[in-house]
């Protein structure tokens, strides 16, 4: 079977039509595949969700229990017969539950990587290179700029900021799911032990973290109440990048702005967003991960998607491997 | 080079003065010599080194790399020297784990090597480096750091390292060199202070407090004179043993930018005054405004027609040095008796003498501070008689009492969150005032200004631009102001000057903000022809 036939773009998302279904559709569909728990990926209002279990558990903490009309838990490895075609789960080290699509039809093999990275993650299951005709990489950080630093290193950064401005509360922006508990669990590992002040909208989904038995500490609420704000000074605080902009951080003395962000590679990004700190730590690959992971797994063809697919496909065409864009629409190109 | 390019991310992205001492000062203390110093002469531009060209780096990358993919990189990043340090990929044979070179050695390298060697050094260099340090490394090369801290900014975290004055720091600073080992040495009190050698070294220069409240009530205003507070900028002149400087009233050397200053220096000593530009009291000419001044500054050298159009002048203030007797422990009185009999002989048109301003009481002194005779005087300075010259700025001696500030009424057009305590605030306003375009009236920008308001006053601005944003550009977001409804501030500045830089064609100094002016409609607010009208010493408020 020819790999367009088997995979194609449509204005819903990426449609199989021999299988009837969507992977990470962006509008309500009836069979749909997701890859993990983002926003931009799980989408309220399906018929039918197939993802894994920690993903089921993440959409049912965002959207409630009605999230869709019916749900099946994919094990990760295990074959599945959906119509005319057999799909399989494998980890994409991306965030807690994140897994690659596999979707295979007549001696066809397509992988469908959705967002992924290749380095330790103390807070999920690591990468898994799976052979395929096809594999449809992400590209958000490909560009040859992206070389992103050890995670550890990072981490020091704001631990010698805490030492240096001990009167001040160092508030790290992060994404409510992946980052703010990778975060944490790298600064538990650096041996920060002092409690961490948690924005309300990272509550549910730490809670979730801690309850699948990732250690994330003493986690308590960044709220006033009960409190004199001198205990923010020198303390950790993490919230959701979009509220450090808001009123909310007011009750902070002094705040040194932290970004948690692949993107605080480039100064002038950071600058732009009054970022002190940049802490460059993604959940993404850099862009020699990315192009190890297409040598490794020697796909016959790549397929780009959401990101800078343009320097990508270039790359692939200097190595003499086929590549070509991938147009979907409705992912965040920066989401991170 | 690691904790140099460390501290270079650091403070290119840390907006608050005393958090930039903090990080220079730590980083100070806790680097070796001679590393620190080289950091030091880096950050005060005070280290010559070989500039390598753009497009020798440029050749560089693409040894190594596919053309379209750099176009890609650089498109997106946008700066030279910070794309090559992201896309640099060590070549295999230079060694797998990156060293750290020290900045001293990496200095040192840069200073030996002969023309034709300096292509594969700089890769080599390139090869041993972790990302952030090449970018340093890059700037460092390519001129320019551009980093938001200067040179005075980098003494007060020196002095702070030894809990020393600054005054102290300035004072020594033209007679040591790159890599400042015995300063750092006598700071860490490993060293006595290091004896000066060479002549004509910058000497701290002694600051007034402004007049507060009720500071004049005990004084007797006959233990004091009274000068006026010349537009201009403050400077040091000194000529000993042989060697003349002119330096700012930092110690930035800016010698190269008045040859003319300096050659019709034909007296030996250090002297304390205003340079402005126009004609001296004895030539019987003008004084200039300080937009003339500027034509003269911020230049390396300066060409003949410069000279002529723009002739510069200095009038005494002070003398610390009288020949080489250091005369700076004498009173006020008998300073300015040397001064005025040694500049009776210099050229008339390179020098005069601030003339006193005869007062009995301070009402009077009042009356002439709001309205002084020259638009190029900016108030009252008082000096106590007997006072000796001492650096720095204490309160009693020297007063400075300003005349009031301009003011206008403008509209606020865009905001940007501020830093720090006021991250979550949109505390810095651009404000506009009403201009005729294609016969109808436009707001054209005048000025930015983040300070003058009380917290309280924030608050109501902030709530303002929260409520009323109709675009955001990145950081920015641009406010309602139509005639009939915004937000109308009073804004107050020390001065106006016309600009080619900006659209508006004016340029304040100091604008802050003074009031807000909720009773007013922003069709009330002032017009551009009343800030031009303001260039030239136009007539204040009251």
């Amino acid at each position: 079977m020819k790999p367009d036939a088997l995979l194609y773009p449509t204005p819903k998302g990426l449609f199989c039509e021999v299988g009837q279904f969507y992977v990470d559709p962006v509008q309500p569909v009836d069979r749909a595949l997701i890859t993990h728990g983002h926003a931009d990926h799980a989408r309220s209002g399906h018929g039918h969700v197939l993802a894994t279990r920690e993903t089921l558990d993440i959409m049912r903490i965002r959207y409630g229990e009605d999230f869709c009309n019916s749900e099946q838990v994919a094990a990760l490895g295990e074959k599945l017969v959906i119509n005319g075609a057999t799909v399989s789960f494998h980890p994409a080290g991306h965030v807690l539950g994140s897994a690659q699509i596999a979707v295979e039809a007549q001696g066809t093999r397509i992988v469908v990587s959705g967002d992924y990275k290749r380095r330790r993650d103390p807070t999920c299951l690591p990468f898994e290179p799976v052979a395929c005709d096809v594999f449809i990489t992400e590209a958000t950080f490909g560009l040859p700029v992206f070389h992103h630093p050890d995670d550890r290193l990072e981490v020091a950064k704001v631990l010698t900021s805490l030492r240096q401005f001990p009167e001040r509360a160092h508030l790290v922006g992060a994404y409510a799911l992946g980052k703010a508990q990778r975060v944490i669990a790298l600064l538990r590992e650096a041996g920060h032990e002092a409690p961490i002040y948690i924005h309300g909208a990272l509550v549910k989904l730490c809670d979730y973290y801690q309850s699948q038995g990732y250690d994330l500490g003493d986690l308590r609420p960044a709220t006033l109440v009960g409190h004199d704000r001198q205990v923010f000074a020198g303390a950790i605080v993490i919230g959701p990048p979009s509220a450090f902009a808001d009123k909310w951080a007011r009750r902070f003395p002094d705040p040194v702005s932290i970004f948690a962000s692949g993107w605080m590679l480039v100064r002038q990004r950071a600058k732009q967003r009054g970022v002190e700190l940049p802490m460059i730590i993604s959940d993404h690959c850099d862009w020699p991960e990315l192009t190890r992971t297409i040598l490794e797994i020697a796909p016959g063809q790549v397929w780009v998607t959401h990101g800078r697919e343009e320097a990508l496909v270039r790359w692939c065409e200097l190595q003499g491997i086929a590549a070509r864009p991938l147009h979907l629409v409705g992912y965040d190109d920066e989401g991170e | 080079m690691r904790a140099f390019a460390e501290l270079l991310d650091r403070l290119v992205l840390t907006p608050q003065r005393n958090a930039k001492i903090r990080l220079l000062s730590d980083y100070f203390r806790a680097t070796p010599d001679p590393d620190r110093g080289y950091a030091l002469a880096t950050i005060a531009s005070t280290l010559s080194l070989k500039a390598v060209k753009p497009a020798l780096l440029r050749e560089l990358v693409m040894e190594r790399m596919d053309e379209v993919l750099f176009r890609y990189s650089y498109d997106y990043v946008g700066d030279l020297a910070e794309t090559i340090s992201l896309v640099w990929e060590p070549s295999t044979e230079a060694g797998s784990e990156a060293h750290d070179l020290s900045l001293g050695a990496i200095i040192h390298l840069l200073q030996s090597v002969g023309r034709s060697e300096v292509r594969g050094l700089v890769r080599s260099l390139l090869d041993q480096m972790d990302s952030s340090s090449r970018f340093a490394f890059l700037k460092l090369v390519t001129g320019g750091l551009r980093i938001g801290v200067s040179a005075r900014l980098a003494k007060q975290a020196v002095a702070d390292v030894g809990e020393k004055d600054i005054g102290d720091i300035e004072t020594l600073w033209h007679g040591l060199a790159p890599p400042y080992r015995e300063l750092f040495q006598w700071l860490e009190g490993k060293a006595d202070k290091p004896q000066l050698t060479t002549p004509a070294v910058f000497h701290a220069v002694m600051l007034a407090t402004p007049v507060g409240d009720k500071d004049l009530e005990n004084l007797d205003p006959a233990d004091f004179a009274a000068e006026w507070k010349w537009d201009g900028i403050r400077v040091q002149l000194a000529n000993l043993g042989g060697t003349r400087r002119l330096y700012s009233r930092s110690g930035d050397d800016i010698s190269g930018a008045f040859p003319d200053i300096l050659e019709a220096t034909d007296f030996e000593g250090v002297l304390d005054g205003e340079l402005l530009v126009g004609g001296t009291s004895r030539t019987n000419q003008a004084t200039r405004t300080f937009s003339d001044l500027q034509q003269r500054l911020n230049r390396k050298t300066v060409s003949a027609k410069m000279l002529e159009d723009y002739p510069a002048f200095v009038r005494g203030y002070d003398l610390l040095f009288s020949g080489t007797v250091d005369i700076r422990g004498d009173g006020f009185l008998a300073r300015r008796e040397q001064l005025a009999g040694l500049l009776e002989t210099t050229s008339a048109a390179h020098f005069d003498l601030s003339p006193l301003v005869p007062f009995s009481s301070w009402e009077e002194l009042n009356r002439l501070r709001s309205d002084p005779p020259d638009p190029v005087i900016e108030g009252i300075m008082l000096k106590r008689l007997d006072s000796p010259y001492t650096p720095g700025r204490a309160k009693g001696p020297w007063f400075k009492w300003k005349r009031n500030p301009y003011n206008v009424d403008a509209v606020l057009m865009y905001a940007q969150r501020g830093h720090g305590k006021r991250s979550s605030y949109y505390s810095d306003f651009t404000f506009g005032v009403w201009t005729e375009s294609d016969g109808k009236d436009t707001l054209v920008p005048v000025g930015k200004a983040y300070f003058g308001f009380t917290d309280a006053e924030l608050d109501v601005l902030d709530r303002f631009v929260r409520n009323n944003t109709i675009e955001r550009f990145g950081p920015v977001r641009s406010v309602r102001a139509e005639p009939d409804f915004g937000f109308v501030v009073e804004v107050a500045f020390e001065g106006i000057n016309r600009s080619g830089r900006h659209k508006s064609g004016v340029a304040m100094r100091f604008p802050r903000i003074s009031r807000l002016r909720t009773d007013k409609l922003p069709r009330d607010a002032d017009r551009l022809a009343t800030l031009i009208a303001m260039i030239d010493g136009g007539a204040r408020q009251p």
